[in-house]
């Protein structure tokens, strides 16, 4: 296949000749629009990618192509007749496998579901369709959501696309990686704990959780309702404004969607951050950051400041508990959620029974994986009679207090900033045995959804060759303030996103 | 000794919503097996609940309906337990914060009135349905039609004391659901249903004993026996030196008895927790008051209207509106025909014996109330005797025609007419020399017969009232 | 918590969420449960005497929906995922009642 290479107008300085699937969203969309390219071209240039590049790695479950050169069709036909073309039209996409596409399988990665085709869609990749993108595939992630590395899948292990012998990140691993290898140019991801925020940073590209209720869980499968979010993984900031404007908005089919008038996160692209109060929550870049992140992420906090922001050291008093209660959160809504996972109406069934328990029993036992078995445990004990004061409740009364102290901080600062992971990348396999010690490279993000709070992950830097990223975490509904912050960080950085 | 036992009852009500609890599915009854199903009430991974606004209004009505208070702050529960009935894994429900509490009914007990309280009304959603095609094969199907189905659960403390006590108490609570027009209450089809506890006592103690909770009873007759059988069943086991084991029983209607359903081997812990895919109810003075203005005239109150109002006796009051579509039938009736004892006697007489030998409900009565009231009409005016007006009546269940017409087709107008009855008395005392000679020698009885005669001949048309007149006047002018 | 109290323990829990394990399992499960029931010990140390609980982290209420009939799915469609159907039913072991 040839390859075909384009002047681009990088960050409006340079041209440089690049592929089109190193390409930006709004890059394509400008393409697009003055008809110098087609949407077919977007297509073969990222499938040829996705040829030389997946086999080491492994970011889809499921691949779409057929489907995908149809919309894309679509989208060239709509060009010629000179139709006015919807936001992301012709864009590729990648999504992430427990948001649910009618007629495309969704698996979330477990064998539970390895041949569960879903008769309908997820309000989010809806709005995406109609946006006019084009969905190459499913991406792999951690069975269920649940874990921080991707190697918690049933179906393959994906690979860091930096360096492949390191994890991408979870659960949303699969995501991050193709948009960092360039095998999609946007994907969704979901953040229950920082399932988004942390691949991203890991794999070197941006990565949103939007508010509690911005954008509709319907369709997600759910792994923690009350903590779950789907948001963008993208290659730069505006990306993730235009992917945001697409799927963010109230979803009546989600009682807990917000229903607030829809906002245009492009105009939060300024350059600008003079005025703004960023708060340096100290709890953030203590015990158990390496300290070279943490060196990293205040340079270019430095950056800001130079650039008009006034920074200030602060607290979170209660962030230490944040992941113990994650766990008991998380692990308790989880036990009863994949209560339906039973093998009658979906799902794996073992071999013929006589006998419902036993039934129930073969269908789950061997169609959970480790992790997943592990959580559905620990939550059912929290919520079992007896123990359901001592730990369930007491995690939903210190969620109060950690949701007071973010709302505490937000009378004060505009945003907070910390590191979006604890280390760079780890080896696979290197945490794998150890559930606690993978548990930890959540300790950044957790807060975030216990407070259901915004943030966005953007990438402020290297260590030992690995991207780390930069944590901007917003009041609810501060995705505007967030990305103009992100915006300005990106553009007086010398960062350059993208794995080459 | 002498016993008494303790009962509570835990009431389902379907609720006359158009669609499901959760999604927008249909809630009609019936249908081909698993064709109301969505994502939602199904189950399916990623699909969430949106609480019908509907089903929260007519919760709400049923508590105020019945003296509870209803929560300014609620919210919805799961229950986390394994059956194929049930898509999620857990029941949709309402466990710390129900909609209403503390409410009350009263029912006339043997020894006055009987104050049964009422502990909570809250709302939930029916799971699928379970069916057992064929005895002997190894498997069951599960239809959802029904999962998803609203519902509303009356729990009672336990305050009644005898079966037939509860037996008031469920048709009192099924007449309030019917008048506020939230459930159809059909027993037999399972859109009412009932548990019970019950245990018993020493008559007089205020010590509780070991309850069963008794299923599975499908009208109020069947609870009444299974109820009956389980206190002597409970009481014999007593007085032989046995224990009470606290258990879940069925009933046996073909057989007259409870069994003991075999208990599951895990103990229920159903982790109850708030759902968080949904956001709690707030319903503010301004909402409660709105609905409280939706509730329509409930049984009891009407009941006391009739003989306020109406001056009809207690029995007739509360016959009439022991069913909202007969004591609506009873009054519109009234409004053309102001005679309410009349039309009282009517209904209670000829239309409940008409329906009962039909097998119908007054809901299916199948002419305007308007009809019966010219049918009076007609008698009072003497245009047709009470024995053809009855004939009538009973036509106008086949027909659905208007009285005036039944009676010209079947050509059954009174003749009043001097002229034509005279006529027939004439022949009716020549052919019947002997009963006249009797007549005259003071047999009242022969007087009966003779005008018995003469309605004969004139084929029940003859105003009796002219024809016994006309009888007496002929034989003493002669 | 001693050993033998955690696997007793997992034993009823994994019987409640329908879950079978072979003694080996057993085991790495309950150390697992161990250590995480030691780490969120940790919330120990606060005080949250008066203190609410978060049910809902927005404060979102009284979302319902009118009482509109739409469309059901379509009994193929409704079936398609079972593992085991029959007569327009998904099948199952025979529950007894």
């Amino acid at each position: 296949m040839v390859v075909l290479l384009y002047n681009v107008r990088y960050k409006s300085k340079e041209v440089k000749q690049m592929r089109l699937c190193e390409l930006t969203a709004h890059e394509l969309r400008n393409m697009l629009r003055k008809k110098e390219i087609s949407a077919r071209e977007i297509l073969d240039d990222t499938c040829c990618q996705i040829e030389s590049m997946e086999g080491r790695i492994n970011a889809y479950i499921t691949l779409t192509k057929e489907k995908a050169y149809e919309d894309a069709e679509r989208v060239d036909k709509a060009i010629r007749k000179g139709e006015e073309l919807p936001d992301l039209a012709g864009i590729p996409m990648a999504i992430k496998d427990n948001i649910c596409t009618h007629d495309v399988a969704t698996t979330c990665a477990s064998k539970m579901l390895e041949d569960y085709i879903p008769p309908y869609s997820a309000e989010v990749y809806e709005r995406l369709l109609r946006a006019g993108s084009v969905m190459l595939g499913k991406t792999n992630m951690d069975e269920f959501a649940m874990g921080s590395s991707t190697e918690n899948s049933y179906m393959k292990i994906t690979s860091n696309p930096w360096d492949t012998d390191k994890v991408p990140g979870g659960s949303s691993g699969g995501s991050a990686a193709a948009v960092a290898a360039g095998e999609a140019c946007f994907a969704l991801g979901s953040d229950t704990g920082g399932s988004i925020r942390q691949p991203a940073a890991l794999c070197g590209v941006v990565g949103m959780k939007p508010t509690y209720g911005r954008v509709s869980r319907y369709g997600l499968v759910a792994f923690a309702s009350s903590l779950d979010q789907v948001g963008p993984i993208t290659k730069d900031v505006e990306d993730c404004a235009l992917v945001m404007n697409c799927i963010a908005g109230h979803d009546p089919k989600d009682s807990t969607s917000l229903n607030v008038p829809a906002e245009d996160y492009r105009s939060a692209l300024v350059n600008n951050i003079k005025g703004f109060k960023i708060g340096i929550p100290s709890e953030y870049f203590g015990k158990g950051i390496d300290s070279r992140v943490r060196d990293i992420v205040l340079e270019q906090v430095k950056v800001l400041e130079e650039l008009g922001a006034h920074v200030e050291e602060m607290s979170l008093p209660h962030s230490r508990y944040a992941l113990p209660v994650y766990h008991l959160i998380a692990s308790a809504e989880a036990s009863s959620n994949l209560s339906r996972f039973d093998g009658i109406r979906y799902g794996y069934r073992g071999a013929e029974n006589d006998d419902l328990e036993s039934l129930y029993i073969m269908n789950r036992s061997r169609g959970f994986g480790t992790e997943v078995k592990r959580r559905i445990l620990l939550g059912t004990y929290v919520l079992s009679s007896g123990y359901y004061e001592e730990y369930y409740m007491k995690a939903l009364k210190v969620r109060t207090l950690i949701k007071r102290d973010f709302t505490r901080a937000f009378e004060k600062y505009d945003v907070l900033i910390a590191p979006s992971v604890p280390a760079a990348a780890f080896n696979i396999g290197e945490k794998f045995k150890d559930p606690l010690s993978m548990y930890m490279s959540d300790i950044c993000t957790v807060p975030v959804n216990i407070a259901g709070n915004t943030a966005i992950s953007v990438p402020c830097g290297k260590l030992g060759g690995m991207p780390i990223g930069m944590q901007i975490i917003g009041k609810p509904m501060g995705e505007k303030r967030i990305i103009q912050a992100a915006f300005t960080l990106e553009k007086n950085t010398s960062f350059k996103g993208l794995a080459r | 000794m002498r016993y008494e036992s303790v009962i509570g009852l835990e009431v389902h009500a379907e609720l006359l919503t158009k669609t499901k609890m959760f999604c927008s599915c249909s809630n009609k009854f019936g249908g081909e097996v698993n064709t109301r199903c969505c994502p939602v009430c199904l189950g399916l991974p990623g699909a969430l609940p949106v609480l019908n606004a509907k089903a929260v209004e007519y919760a709400v009505k049923v508590g105020l309906a019945t003296n509870s208070q209803i929560s300014r702050f609620s919210r919805m529960d799961r229950k986390n337990y394994f059956y194929p009935d049930l898509p999620k894994g857990y029941q949709i429900s309402q466990y710390g914060l129900p909609l209403c509490s503390g409410g009350y009914l009263e029912v006339e007990a043997e020894d006055g009135m009987r104050k049964v309280r009422i502990k909570r009304i809250h709302i939930e959603e029916d799971a699928g349905k379970l069916i057992h095609a064929d005895t002997e094969a190894g498997y069951s199907l599960v239809d959802y039609n029904r999962a998803g189905v609203p519902l509303v659960e009356i729990v009672s403390e336990p305050d009644i004391r005898t079966p037939e006590e509860a037996g008031l108490y469920l048709q009192k609570l099924k007449s309030i659901l019917e008048y506020l027009e939230v459930s159809d209450c059909r027993m037999q089809e399972g859109s009412l249903r009932c548990d019970a506890n019950l245990s018993v006592r020493i008559a007089g103690s205020t010590v509780l004993g070991t309850k069963t909770e008794i299923k599975n009873m499908n009208s109020i007759k069947a609870m009444e026996k299974a109820l009956e059988y389980e206190f002597k069943r409970q009481t014999e086991l007593i007085d032989n030196g046995g224990k009470v084991l606290q258990e879940t029983r069925r009933w046996d209607a073909s057989k007259g008895i409870t069994v003991a359903m075999r208990s599951k081997e895990l103990a229920h812990d159903y982790r109850y927790f708030p759902e968080p895919d949904i956001v709690p109810v707030v319903l503010d003075m301004n909402r409660i008051e709105k609905i409280k203005g939706e509730v329509p005239e409930l049984p009891y109150e009407k009941e006391q209207r009739f003989i306020n109002e109406h001056g009809l006796p207690a029995y007739d009051a509360s016959v009439l509106t022991s069913s909202k579509s007969l004591g609506e039938f009873f009054e519109k009736c009234l409004r053309e025909y102001d005679n309410p004892k009349t039309v009282s006697n009517w209904v209670m007489g000829e239309l409940l014996r008409i329906l009962k030998n039909r097998g119908l409900e007054p809901e299916n009565i199948s002419f305007p109330a308007s009809y019966l009231a010219e049918l009076l009409k007609l008698v009072e005016d003497s245009t047709i005797s009470i024995t053809a007006a009855k004939q009538v009546f009973e036509s106008m269940f086949d027909s659905g025609k208007e009285p005036r017409v039944i009676i010209r087709e079947m050509g059954l107008e009174q003749i009043s007419n001097e002229a034509a009855i005279s006529e027939i008395v004439r022949k009716v005392i020549s052919e019947n020399g002997k009963s006249v000679e009797d007549y005259k020698a003071g047999k009242g009885k022969a007087l009966r017969y003779l005008v018995g005669q003469a309605m004969k001949a004139s084929e029940g048309r003859g105003n009796p009232q002219v024809i016994n007149r006309l009888i007496r006047e002929m034989i003493n002018k002669k | 918590m001693g050993k033998g109290v955690i696997k007793k323990e997992v034993e009823y829990v994994s019987a409640l969420a329908r879950l079978e394990f072979s003694e080996v399992e057993k085991e790495e499960y309950a150390s697992a449960l161990v250590n995480m029931l030691e780490y969120v010990k940790l919330l120990n140390e606060l005080d949250v005497e008066g203190v609410e609980a978060a049910y809902h982290v927005m404060p979102v209420m009284n979302v319902m929906r009118e009482d509109v009939e739409k469309p059901s799915m379509g009994r193929e469609m409704v079936l398609d995922n079972g593992p085991d159907t029959q007569d327009g039913c998904f099948k199952v072991p025979k529950v007894i009642e």
